[in-house]
């Protein structure tokens, strides 16, 4: 592997790793969020 | 939700660009060449650390003086980002260190003062899996976020402290070696892009939070109503869910 495809790739891969931290969080804040609307839901009922 | 998206991409198009001056514009460091170019995603990745521990440091100092949840919240938030960064300074370190030192890792005074830190963030997160009342976690976890905060100054002063170490000396900020301009523009880029991309997960990671104490705080109201109709006692021979609510 050359210096760059070595460079290109270590960036390109910590990236990733933040990227899909953040989907993952983006993920838990929608799951969360259902479960918000189905307790008020129960809490209402 | 319209602003939240321009922000994305308005970050999404710095980190572009940040990228491509790292990788093709700036120049030739003298002595490591092209592998050098770590530094404009190494170094940045240290600063936003820096800026994420700080504000969960001041979360915790704020949780023991003022007991507000959002401290907690803001608190927990932070550590888990500055996790993330740490081991992105890590890894970055160690991909810098192999083509460089011909070694992934070694017992120098600022890698392993950085080990401790990361290792002692994880383990703030840990005890904060491990304790379940809400109160008794904030203030335990607050007190051991500071002790770990204390070795932010050690991993940062550690190549002056210990100068006979692996690690290079600092060529910013009174550094014995003078940069490129070119460089310094380009690693400002990077500094920035990353920094605020750091601020924009740490901004959706407290999100998470607020809205996981908001369904907490929802589930024991929940909890409290069921008890009350259970104990409420029974009339006409029937109790319902509903007479919680009267």
């Amino acid at each position: 592997m050359s210096d760059f495809q070595f460079l290109f790739t270590a960036w390109m891969v910590v990236w990733a790793v933040f990227f899909v931290y953040e989907v993952s969080v983006a993920k838990r804040i929608g799951h969360v969020r259902e479960e918000i609307e189905r307790l008020k839901q129960q809490l209402h009922d | 939700m319209k602003a939240r998206i321009s922000i994305s991409i308005a970050l999404a198009l710095l980190v572009f660009c940040a990228g491509y001056a790292a990788l093709f514009i700036a120049p030739d460091e003298a002595t490591m060449h092209l592998i050098q170019r770590i530094f404009y995603f190494h170094v940045p990745l240290w600063t936003a650390m820096t800026v994420v521990l700080s504000i969960a440091c001041f979360s915790n100092i704020a949780w023991l003086v003022s007991r507000r949840p959002m401290w907690d919240l803001l608190g927990a938030s932070s550590a888990e980002v500055g996790v993330l960064c740490c081991t992105g300074g890590l890894i970055t370190g160690m991909l810098w260190g192999k083509p460089v030192w011909g070694i992934w890792w070694t017992w120098d005074p600022r890698l392993t003062s950085t080990f401790i830190l990361w290792l002692l963030y994880i383990s703030y997160l840990l005890l904060r899996e491990l304790i379940e009342d809400p109160h008794r976690r904030a203030t335990l976890s607050a007190v051991f976020g500071i002790f770990a905060y204390l070795d932010l100054p050690i991993v940062l002063l550690a190549t002056t402290l210990w100068p006979r170490g692996q690690h290079p000396q600092p060529v910013l900020f009174g550094g014995p070696k003078s940069i490129n301009h070119t460089m310094l523009s380009v690693f400002f880029l990077c500094m920035v892009s990353i920094v605020l991309v750091m601020i924009l997960i740490l901004a959706d990671r407290y999100r998470l939070e607020k809205l996981r104490f908001e369904a907490d705080e929802l589930r024991v109201e929940i909890e409290s109503r069921e008890m009350d109709a259970q104990s409420a006692p029974p009339t006409r021979g029937i109790v319902g869910r509903g007479m919680a609510h009267e």
